[in-house]
Protein backbone atom coordinates (compact mmCIF):
# COMPACT_ATOMS: atom_id res chain seq x y z
CA UNK A 1 0.00 0.00 0.00
CA UNK A 2 1.56 3.31 -1.02
CA UNK A 3 0.61 6.05 1.40
CA UNK A 4 0.87 9.76 0.69
CA UNK A 5 2.69 11.84 3.31
CA UNK A 6 1.89 15.51 2.97
CA UNK A 7 5.13 17.50 3.26
CA UNK A 8 5.13 20.15 5.99
CA UNK A 9 5.35 23.59 4.33
CA UNK A 10 8.39 25.67 5.33
CA UNK A 11 6.12 28.47 6.54
CA UNK A 12 3.57 26.26 8.32
CA UNK A 13 3.92 28.50 11.38
CA UNK A 14 2.36 31.40 9.47
CA UNK A 15 -0.81 29.44 8.71
CA UNK A 16 -2.48 30.27 12.02
CA UNK A 17 -2.06 32.97 14.64
CA UNK A 18 -1.75 30.32 17.37
CA UNK A 19 1.09 28.61 15.46
CA UNK A 20 2.91 31.95 15.14
CA UNK A 21 2.47 32.70 18.86
CA UNK A 22 3.74 29.20 19.64
CA UNK A 23 6.91 29.71 17.55
CA UNK A 24 7.49 33.18 19.03
CA UNK A 25 7.04 31.76 22.54
CA UNK A 26 9.60 29.05 21.80
CA UNK A 27 11.94 31.76 20.50
CA UNK A 28 11.36 33.81 23.66
CA UNK A 29 13.41 31.24 25.61
CA UNK A 30 16.53 32.62 23.89
CA UNK A 31 15.75 36.08 25.24
CA UNK A 32 15.01 34.74 28.72
CA UNK A 33 18.48 33.13 28.59
CA UNK A 34 19.95 36.44 27.39
CA UNK A 35 18.50 38.26 30.42
CA UNK A 36 20.05 35.64 32.70
CA UNK A 37 23.45 36.24 31.04
CA UNK A 38 22.93 40.02 31.26
CA UNK A 39 22.08 39.76 34.96
CA UNK A 40 25.22 37.67 35.58
CA UNK A 41 27.30 40.30 33.73
CA UNK A 42 25.72 42.98 35.94
CA UNK A 43 26.52 41.06 39.12
CA UNK A 44 30.07 40.52 37.87
CA UNK A 45 30.40 44.26 37.19
CA UNK A 46 29.05 45.18 40.63
CA UNK A 47 31.46 42.78 42.32
CA UNK A 48 34.36 44.29 40.33
CA UNK A 49 34.04 47.72 41.96
CA UNK A 50 32.61 51.08 40.98
CA UNK A 51 34.87 51.64 37.93
CA UNK A 52 33.82 48.37 36.36
CA UNK A 53 30.17 49.06 37.23
CA UNK A 54 30.42 52.45 35.49
CA UNK A 55 31.91 50.76 32.40
CA UNK A 56 29.01 48.27 32.44
CA UNK A 57 26.52 51.14 32.60
CA UNK A 58 28.23 52.93 29.70
CA UNK A 59 28.13 49.78 27.60
CA UNK A 60 24.48 49.21 28.50
CA UNK A 61 23.61 52.69 27.25
CA UNK A 62 24.81 51.99 23.72
CA UNK A 63 22.02 52.03 21.18
CA UNK A 64 22.48 48.45 19.99
CA UNK A 65 22.42 47.01 23.49
CA UNK A 66 19.34 49.08 24.37
CA UNK A 67 17.67 47.77 21.18
CA UNK A 68 18.50 44.15 22.08
CA UNK A 69 17.17 44.66 25.62
CA UNK A 70 13.92 46.27 24.42
CA UNK A 71 13.33 43.35 22.03
CA UNK A 72 14.25 40.91 24.80
CA UNK A 73 11.79 42.64 27.15
CA UNK A 74 8.96 42.25 24.62
CA UNK A 75 9.73 38.53 24.26
CA UNK A 76 10.03 38.01 28.02
CA UNK A 77 6.65 39.71 28.48
CA UNK A 78 5.19 37.35 25.83
CA UNK A 79 6.78 34.45 27.71
CA UNK A 80 5.26 35.57 31.02
CA UNK A 81 1.80 36.35 29.67
CA UNK A 82 1.50 33.03 27.82
CA UNK A 83 2.78 31.21 30.90
CA UNK A 84 0.10 32.88 32.99
CA UNK A 85 -2.42 31.85 30.34
CA UNK A 86 -1.34 28.24 30.85
CA UNK A 87 -1.49 28.33 34.65
CA UNK A 88 -5.30 28.13 35.03
CA UNK A 89 -5.29 25.05 32.79
CA UNK A 90 -2.67 23.28 34.89
CA UNK A 91 -3.75 24.34 38.38
CA UNK A 92 -7.05 22.98 39.61
CA UNK A 93 -7.75 24.22 43.14
CA UNK A 94 -10.77 23.25 45.20
CA UNK A 95 -12.06 25.37 48.04
CA UNK A 96 -14.92 23.96 50.14
CA UNK A 97 -15.60 21.36 47.45
CA UNK A 98 -15.93 23.88 44.62
CA UNK A 99 -13.40 24.54 41.91
CA UNK A 100 -11.79 27.96 42.02
CA UNK A 101 -12.70 29.64 38.69
CA UNK A 102 -9.76 29.59 36.22
CA UNK A 103 -9.79 33.41 35.69
CA UNK A 104 -9.17 33.79 39.44
CA UNK A 105 -6.04 31.58 39.18
CA UNK A 106 -4.76 33.78 36.34
CA UNK A 107 -5.62 36.93 38.32
CA UNK A 108 -3.64 35.59 41.31
CA UNK A 109 -0.59 35.17 39.07
CA UNK A 110 -0.88 38.73 37.75
CA UNK A 111 -1.33 40.01 41.31
CA UNK A 112 1.81 38.13 42.44
CA UNK A 113 3.68 39.60 39.44
CA UNK A 114 2.55 43.10 40.40
CA UNK A 115 3.54 42.68 44.07
CA UNK A 116 6.98 41.27 43.21
CA UNK A 117 7.58 44.04 40.67
CA UNK A 118 6.60 46.64 43.28
CA UNK A 119 8.97 45.10 45.85
CA UNK A 120 11.86 45.06 43.35
CA UNK A 121 11.07 48.64 42.27
CA UNK A 122 11.08 49.69 45.94
CA UNK A 123 14.46 48.01 46.55
CA UNK A 124 16.01 49.68 43.48
CA UNK A 125 14.45 53.13 43.71
CA UNK A 126 14.30 53.83 47.42
CA UNK B 1 -29.12 31.69 -2.03
CA UNK B 2 -27.47 29.93 -4.97
CA UNK B 3 -28.69 26.46 -5.89
CA UNK B 4 -25.27 24.87 -5.97
CA UNK B 5 -21.88 25.09 -4.34
CA UNK B 6 -18.50 23.85 -5.53
CA UNK B 7 -16.67 21.24 -3.50
CA UNK B 8 -12.96 21.12 -4.32
CA UNK B 9 -12.00 17.67 -3.17
CA UNK B 10 -8.35 16.73 -2.81
CA UNK B 11 -8.09 13.24 -4.24
CA UNK B 12 -5.28 10.75 -3.94
CA UNK B 13 -5.38 7.65 -6.09
CA UNK B 14 -1.99 5.98 -5.93
CA UNK B 15 -2.69 3.79 -8.96
CA UNK B 16 -3.13 6.94 -11.11
CA UNK B 17 -0.77 9.54 -9.65
CA UNK B 18 1.82 9.62 -6.90
CA UNK B 19 0.53 13.00 -5.67
CA UNK B 20 -2.99 14.21 -4.78
CA UNK B 21 -4.94 16.33 -7.26
CA UNK B 22 -7.90 18.66 -6.77
CA UNK B 23 -11.19 17.67 -8.39
CA UNK B 24 -14.17 20.04 -8.38
CA UNK B 25 -17.79 18.96 -8.08
CA UNK B 26 -21.01 20.96 -8.11
CA UNK B 27 -23.37 19.83 -5.38
CA UNK B 28 -26.79 21.15 -4.35
CA UNK B 29 -26.62 23.87 -1.69
CA UNK B 30 -29.36 22.91 0.75
CA UNK B 31 -29.97 24.51 4.10
CA UNK B 32 -29.58 21.41 6.22
CA UNK B 33 -26.82 19.73 4.25
CA UNK B 34 -23.48 19.17 5.91
CA UNK B 35 -20.20 18.79 3.98
CA UNK B 36 -20.67 15.04 4.43
CA UNK B 37 -24.03 15.22 2.64
CA UNK B 38 -22.26 16.95 -0.25
CA UNK B 39 -19.65 14.19 -0.38
CA UNK B 40 -22.36 11.52 -0.23
CA UNK B 41 -24.13 13.28 -3.12
CA UNK B 42 -20.91 13.12 -5.15
CA UNK B 43 -20.50 9.43 -4.31
CA UNK B 44 -24.13 8.57 -5.20
CA UNK B 45 -24.69 10.78 -8.24
CA UNK B 46 -21.47 12.19 -9.70
CA UNK B 47 -18.45 10.00 -9.04
CA UNK B 48 -18.66 6.62 -7.33
CA UNK B 49 -14.87 6.34 -7.10
CA UNK B 50 -14.59 8.97 -4.34
CA UNK B 51 -13.49 7.43 -1.03
CA UNK B 52 -14.22 8.83 2.42
CA UNK B 53 -15.10 7.52 5.88
CA UNK B 54 -18.34 8.13 7.69
CA UNK B 55 -20.75 6.27 9.93
CA UNK B 56 -23.18 7.91 12.35
CA UNK B 57 -23.71 11.34 10.69
CA UNK B 58 -24.40 12.87 14.12
CA UNK B 59 -21.03 13.74 15.67
CA UNK B 60 -20.70 10.59 17.76
CA UNK B 61 -18.59 8.08 15.84
CA UNK B 62 -15.69 10.39 14.97
CA UNK B 63 -15.18 8.83 11.53
CA UNK B 64 -15.74 11.77 9.18
CA UNK B 65 -12.98 14.15 10.26
CA UNK B 66 -11.48 16.04 7.32
CA UNK B 67 -9.78 19.33 6.60
CA UNK B 68 -12.37 21.87 5.43
CA UNK B 69 -10.97 25.13 4.07
CA UNK B 70 -7.82 24.48 6.10
CA UNK B 71 -9.51 23.64 9.41
CA UNK B 72 -9.95 20.18 10.92
CA UNK B 73 -13.69 19.52 11.12
CA UNK B 74 -16.24 16.77 11.55
CA UNK B 75 -17.84 16.96 8.11
CA UNK B 76 -21.20 15.77 9.47
CA UNK B 77 -21.31 18.80 11.79
CA UNK B 78 -20.05 21.41 9.30
CA UNK B 79 -22.71 22.93 7.09
CA UNK B 80 -22.40 23.87 3.43
CA UNK B 81 -24.34 27.10 3.93
CA UNK B 82 -21.64 28.36 6.31
CA UNK B 83 -19.22 28.29 3.37
CA UNK B 84 -21.57 29.79 0.75
CA UNK B 85 -21.00 30.91 -1.95
CA UNK B 86 -17.95 28.63 -1.87
CA UNK B 87 -15.89 27.00 -3.18
CA UNK B 88 -15.18 24.67 -0.26
CA UNK B 89 -11.84 22.85 -0.19
CA UNK B 90 -12.12 19.37 1.35
CA UNK B 91 -8.85 17.62 2.14
CA UNK B 92 -7.90 14.60 4.22
CA UNK B 93 -6.97 15.19 7.87
CA UNK B 94 -3.46 16.61 8.13
CA UNK B 95 -0.59 14.92 9.94
CA UNK B 96 -1.72 11.44 8.92
CA UNK B 97 -0.61 9.38 5.91
CA UNK B 98 -3.32 9.31 3.23
CA UNK B 99 -4.50 5.89 2.08
CA UNK B 100 -6.88 7.11 -0.61
CA UNK B 101 -8.75 10.34 -1.33
CA UNK B 102 -10.06 11.51 2.07
CA UNK B 103 -9.22 8.31 3.97
CA UNK B 104 -6.24 8.54 6.33
CA UNK B 105 -4.28 5.90 8.19
CA UNK B 106 -4.75 6.38 11.97
CA UNK B 107 -2.76 3.25 12.84
CA UNK B 108 -0.21 5.37 14.72
CA UNK B 109 -2.89 6.55 17.17
CA UNK B 110 -4.33 3.04 17.49
CA UNK B 111 -0.86 1.79 18.46
CA UNK B 112 -0.32 4.58 21.00
CA UNK B 113 -3.74 4.52 22.66
CA UNK B 114 -3.39 1.20 24.55
CA UNK B 115 0.01 2.27 25.91
CA UNK B 116 -1.75 4.74 28.26
CA UNK B 117 -4.07 1.96 29.50
CA UNK B 118 -7.36 3.79 28.96
CA UNK B 119 -9.50 1.61 31.17
CA UNK B 120 -10.34 1.38 34.88
CA UNK B 121 -7.48 -0.36 36.68
CA UNK B 122 -8.05 -1.76 40.18
CA UNK B 123 -5.47 -3.11 42.59
CA UNK B 124 -7.92 -5.87 43.46
CA UNK B 125 -11.10 -6.34 41.42
CA UNK B 126 -14.22 -6.69 43.57
CA UNK B 127 -16.48 -9.66 42.79
CA UNK B 128 -19.51 -8.80 40.62
CA UNK B 129 -21.82 -9.84 43.49
CA UNK B 130 -20.59 -6.85 45.52
CA UNK B 131 -22.16 -4.52 42.97
CA UNK B 132 -20.94 -1.44 41.16
CA UNK B 133 -18.07 0.80 42.13
CA UNK B 134 -20.06 3.76 43.41
CA UNK B 135 -19.31 7.34 42.52
CA UNK B 136 -20.75 10.71 43.53
CA UNK B 137 -21.84 13.31 40.92
CA UNK B 138 -18.88 15.46 42.02
CA UNK B 139 -16.48 12.59 41.36
CA UNK B 140 -18.06 12.11 37.94
CA UNK B 141 -17.58 15.80 37.14
CA UNK B 142 -13.83 15.42 37.74
CA UNK B 143 -13.29 13.41 34.57
CA UNK B 144 -16.56 13.61 32.60
CA UNK B 145 -15.29 16.27 30.20
CA UNK B 146 -12.37 14.05 29.14
CA UNK B 147 -14.65 11.04 28.67
CA UNK B 148 -16.44 12.84 25.82
CA UNK B 149 -13.54 12.14 23.41
CA UNK B 150 -14.71 10.31 20.27
CA UNK B 151 -11.24 9.59 18.84
CA UNK B 152 -11.97 11.70 15.77
CA UNK B 153 -8.32 12.75 15.42
CA UNK B 154 -9.10 16.42 14.80
CA UNK B 155 -6.77 17.31 17.69
CA UNK B 156 -3.86 15.39 16.12
CA UNK B 157 -4.58 17.08 12.81
CA UNK B 158 -4.45 20.53 14.46
CA UNK B 159 -1.31 19.85 16.52
CA UNK B 160 1.94 21.18 15.00
CA UNK B 161 3.98 19.28 17.60
CA UNK B 162 2.54 15.99 16.33
CA UNK B 163 3.32 17.11 12.76
CA UNK B 164 6.94 17.80 13.64
CA UNK B 165 7.45 14.97 16.16
CA UNK B 166 5.40 11.94 15.15
CA UNK B 167 6.57 10.09 18.27
CA UNK B 168 4.49 12.49 20.41
CA UNK B 169 1.79 10.54 22.23
CA UNK B 170 -0.67 13.25 21.22
CA UNK B 171 -3.62 15.17 22.70
CA UNK B 172 -6.41 12.54 22.66
CA UNK B 173 -4.30 9.71 24.11
CA UNK B 174 -3.15 11.93 27.00
CA UNK B 175 -6.67 13.31 27.58
CA UNK B 176 -7.99 9.74 27.71
CA UNK B 177 -5.26 8.75 30.18
CA UNK B 178 -6.34 11.68 32.34
CA UNK B 179 -9.96 10.58 31.98
CA UNK B 180 -9.02 7.44 33.94
CA UNK B 181 -6.44 9.07 36.23
CA UNK B 182 -9.13 11.45 37.49
CA UNK B 183 -11.75 8.71 37.87
CA UNK B 184 -12.32 7.93 41.56
CA UNK B 185 -12.80 4.22 40.72
CA UNK B 186 -9.40 3.96 39.09
CA UNK B 187 -6.19 2.95 40.87
CA UNK B 188 -3.89 2.79 37.86
CA UNK B 189 -2.35 6.28 37.77
CA UNK B 190 1.10 4.93 38.68
CA UNK B 191 0.94 2.47 35.75
CA UNK B 192 0.36 5.37 33.35
CA UNK B 193 3.02 7.58 34.90
CA UNK B 194 6.06 6.33 32.94
CA UNK B 195 4.52 6.70 29.48
CA UNK B 196 2.83 10.03 30.24
CA UNK B 197 5.96 11.53 31.82
CA UNK B 198 8.27 10.34 29.04
CA UNK B 199 9.76 12.84 26.54
CA UNK B 200 7.17 11.60 24.00
CA UNK B 201 4.39 12.23 26.52
CA UNK B 202 3.30 15.46 28.16
CA UNK B 203 6.71 17.14 27.96
CA UNK B 204 6.62 17.18 24.15
CA UNK B 205 3.56 19.44 24.31
CA UNK B 206 4.37 23.14 24.09
CA UNK B 207 0.81 24.35 24.68
CA UNK B 208 -0.15 25.57 21.26
CA UNK B 209 -3.77 25.02 22.28
CA UNK B 210 -5.08 24.19 18.82
CA UNK B 211 -6.12 20.69 19.95
CA UNK B 212 -8.69 22.20 22.27
CA UNK B 213 -9.81 24.72 19.66
CA UNK B 214 -10.35 21.91 17.14
CA UNK B 215 -12.14 19.48 19.47
CA UNK B 216 -15.79 19.10 18.44
CA UNK B 217 -16.74 17.72 21.89
CA UNK B 218 -15.12 20.46 24.05
CA UNK B 219 -12.77 17.96 25.66
CA UNK B 220 -9.88 20.46 26.12
CA UNK B 221 -6.93 18.07 25.74
CA UNK B 222 -4.54 21.00 26.22
CA UNK B 223 -5.86 21.43 29.77
CA UNK B 224 -5.49 17.68 30.42
CA UNK B 225 -1.85 17.82 29.36
CA UNK B 226 -0.97 20.97 31.32
CA UNK B 227 -2.70 19.58 34.39
CA UNK B 228 -0.74 16.34 34.19
CA UNK B 229 2.50 18.31 33.77
CA UNK B 230 1.86 19.76 37.23
CA UNK B 231 0.98 16.31 38.60
CA UNK B 232 4.13 14.76 37.09
CA UNK B 233 6.37 17.57 38.34
CA UNK B 234 4.90 17.30 41.85
CA UNK B 235 5.33 13.53 41.79
CA UNK B 236 8.95 13.83 40.63
CA UNK B 237 9.72 16.16 43.55
CA UNK B 238 7.97 13.79 45.98
CA UNK B 239 9.95 10.84 44.58
CA UNK B 240 13.16 12.77 45.14
CA UNK B 241 12.43 14.11 48.60
CA UNK B 242 10.21 11.60 50.37
CA UNK B 243 10.92 8.04 51.52
CA UNK B 244 9.14 5.40 49.43
CA UNK B 245 6.28 4.81 51.89
CA UNK B 246 5.24 8.47 52.12
CA UNK B 247 4.91 9.25 48.37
Amino acid sequence: MSLYHRPIPLFWWLERRSYLVFVLRELSSVFVAWFVVYLLLLINAVSGGSAEYERFLDRSGQWWLVTINVIALVFVLLHAVTWFGLAPKAIVVRLRGRRVPPPLIAAAHYAAWLVLSAVIAWVILR
Amino acid sequence: MADEITLEVVRYRPELRIEPVVQSYQVPLREHWAILDGLTYIKDHLDGTLSFRWSCRMGICGSCGMTVNGDPQLTCATFLTDYAPGPVRVEPLRNFPVIRDLVVDIGDFMDKLPTVKPWVIRDVDSPVEEGEYLQTPEELDEYKQFSMCINCMLCYSACPVYALEPHFLGPAAIALAQRYNLDSRDEGASEREDILSSPEGIWACTFVGECSAACPKDVDPAAAIQRYKLTAATQAIKNFLLPRGAR
